[in-house]
């Protein structure tokens, strides 16, 4: 008798692991993180310590202008922004997932970054604080700060920050706004911008932009003084 | 020695003859009426449609530039191929055309100026579409509105920048003709033979070529050189011939993306975006009956290749559950419709296994559809795994649940590694 309840509730119990095995397989929670997943593995990067890693070639997307964030998704999807495999990756997202992408990461807390040791002599280095800060109005540079915001963490909704960045990267943008294989919505402001830079100002620009910490608040600003210096495509004037 | 004069030059009247009969001749129908390619309403929806089916757009359109303008660069082993300007710009695109050119065109493969056009514009394919059709898209093409871009002319090496090269290969591999209704077999099976062997030039990219480019018309599946993406078999049931899928899933493939068993991935991925999903359900149906329909070809012999040892299929499982598992499941069965199985899934143990070399090291999303609007994606590894690390997980992969497919070199990996640009 025993034993014969015995091999009934084994049975149930196999028949009850049997029902599980073929349940419908998991569910998969039907939020932006899981969707984009894709994402993190290079622009959430985390060292061995679990501290973000500031890469050269990934940028940190969290708090960014989701304005900004949505017109580079689209400038790699349609050949204004050259790498391969961001352009493979966005190729056949339509434009409403790309917004919503892009107003995930602009929503999400910015990571703050410790400043790079600049490396570079102090006399370059002022020289790089002087054309954040001031431009070179013989040569119609403008000052960074006059559309980057004065704490140089951008302005909503089209404008980066610059601080928090790595130097290769920014380096690395100058060179691409030189080599004509990166470009914005005309008129192209940066393009024109670096045309009137010297390889040593970028190298200045880049190396003072790196030193600098983050602000206590790194979120980009609401607003700034219009009209800019240079008209923008990215960035336009209200009609 | 006048008999062996005579015989030489009986030889060659035979050689000629024969070249003349077997000579792809330009095969004219008129159409029914210049109703059909005037431009009114319906022509132009018809049209539009038709061109989606075409995926026209992927060719003759720049990344980043205007639909149908051209300028876009088909990279091919025998040189780049620019898509040609075809909106109705008088001196740049197709604006002084006539509905016959551009039936000449489509069907006969053969320019407004007489000169013979290259197969890498599928019309081997496209010969199959009706004038109708034909007429249909010109009405289409000519209701958009003008670019001035000019063509960029094709960058080709002799002896393939050679008309009378051309020429030859047109004898040998091209004969024009409408597609053939087989009453028999019913209209559904009609239409879909009609889409994917006209329009829809599938055999484009699933078939193999030969040495001078030239393909069956078949779908047994090819790797497109160009690309480094192998585009499977769709008559072979050990790669992505569809006789036991079910026609909703095959469908769902093609028209949203996504299907409980697999997901479009690579160029696919864009067949889809740009023409499929745009097709109605009929057709779609249509299709998959069409392609359910193909004659199984026996699956090639598995070649004898030892198996990965021990070790590397350990690191291989390691990987596995620190970097795939999440996803796809201790027991490779997926989570859908987001991530698709592995275990049982062709697209895995493919041979050769350069696609899931390919969504191993670059990821990828799934195209965004109606369907499928906001799709899961799956991260790049490229950055994170070096060539023996994604060669074992994939031999295990290959090798786990039922699989059983032949290890992943290292090697073939690194010659995958790079995504091309364009």
């Amino acid at each position: 008798m025993r034993s014969h309840s015995l091999r009934l509730s084994l049975a149930a119990l196999f028949g009850l692991l049997a029902c599980a095995a073929t349940a419908a397989p998991q569910t998969v929670p039907d939020t932006l993180d899981q969707r984009l997943l894709g994402c993190a593995t290079c622009h959430a990067r985390v060292d061995a310590r679990g501290n973000p890693v500031n890469d050269s070639f990934y940028p940190r997307l969290g708090g960014k202008p989701a304005g900004y964030l949505y017109h580079q998704l689209l400038n790699f999807r349609d050949g204004r922004r050259q790498y391969p495999v961001m352009t493979y990756l966005v190729d056949h997202l339509p434009d409403d997932y790309l917004k919503e992408i892009a107003q995930h990461f602009a929503a999400q807390p910015p990571t703050v970054l410790p400043a790079q040791p600049p490396g570079l002599s102090a006399a370059v280095l002022e020289r790089g604080r002087q054309l954040v800060h001031d431009g070179d109005a013989a040569r119609k540079i403008p000052a960074c700060i006059a559309c980057h915001g004065a704490r140089l963490s951008g302005v909503q909704p089209n404008i980066p920050g610059l601080v928090g960045l790595p130097r290769d990267y920014v380096n690395a943008q100058f060179g691409a706004w030189r080599n004509k294989v990166r470009r914005a919505h005309a008129p192209d402001c940066m393009a024109d911008i670096t045309a009137r830079l010297s390889l040593e100002d970028v190298a200045a620009v880049s190396g003072w932009l790196a030193a600098q910490p983050m602000p206590a608040d790194p979120r980009p600003d609401e607003s700034i003084a219009r009209p800019l210096p240079m008209a923008c495509g990215s960035a336009p004037e209200a009609r | 020695m006048k008999t062996l004069r005579f015989a030489l030059l009986a030889i060659v009247v035979v050689v000629l003859a024969a070249a003349a009969l077997a000579w792809p001749r330009a095969e004219h129908i008129p159409s029914s009426s210049p109703q059909s390619y005037a431009l009114s309403t319906a022509n132009i929806e018809r049209g539009a449609y038709l061109a989606r089916a075409g995926d026209c757009i992927a060719c003759h359109t720049a990344r980043g530039g205007v639909a149908y303008a051209g300028g876009r660069a088909l990279e091919t082993p025998f040189g780049r191929f620019y898509g040609p300007n075809l909106t109705p710009d008088k001196e740049t695109g197709i604006g002084d055309w006539s509905a016959d050119d551009f039936w000449n065109a489509l069907h006969n493969g053969i320019a407004k100026d007489g000169r013979l056009l290259y197969p890498a514009f599928p019309y081997t394919n496209y010969t199959k579409v009706t004038r109708d059709d034909s007429d249909a898209l010109f009405a289409y093409f000519r209701s958009l509105a003008p670019q001035r871009q000019p063509n960029r002319p094709h960058e080709l090496g002799f002896p393939y920048d050679s008309q009378a090269l051309l020429a030859g290969w047109r004898l040998l591999y091209f004969k024009p003709g409408v597609h053939a209704e087989q009453p028999a077999r019913g209209v559904e099976w009609n239409r879909g033979a009609y889409l994917v062997e006209g329009l829809g030039h599938c055999s484009a990219c699933h078939s193999t070529r030969n040495q001078f480019g030239a393909n069956k018309n078949g779908l047994d599946g090819g790797l497109i050189p160009a690309l480094g993406w192998y585009a499977p078999s769709l008559t072979s049931g050990s790669e992505a011939g569809l006789g036991d899928w079910d026609n909703e899933h095959i469908v769902a493939l093609l028209g949203t993306g996504i299907s409980p068993r697999g997901s479009a991935t690579g160029p696919m991925a864009e067949v889809v975006a740009r023409s499929l999903q745009h097709l109605t359900p009929d057709d779609l149906g249509a299709m998959a009956s069409y392609l359910k329909s193909l004659p199984a070809t026996p699956a090639p012999k598995p070649a004898r290749v030892p198996p990965a040892g021990e070790q590397v299929l350990a690191e291989g499982g390691r990987i596995y559950a620190a970097r795939c598992a999440q996803c796809h499941g201790d027991d490779g069965r997926g989570k859908l419709p987001a991530y698709p199985p592995l275990a049982g899934n062709r697209a895995v143990t493919l041979t050769p296994a350069v696609n899931s070399i390919r969504m191993t090291v670059n990821g990828g999303f799934p195209p965004g559809t109606k369907g499928n609007p906001r799709p899961y994606g799956m991260p790049p590894f490229g950055h994170e795994l070096n060539d023996t690390q994604v060669a074992a997980v994939l031999s295990w992969v290959r090798t786990s649940w039922g699989n059983a497919a032949a290890p992943v070199t290292a090697v073939e990996v690194n010659r995958y590694r790079a995504v091309q640009g364009d």
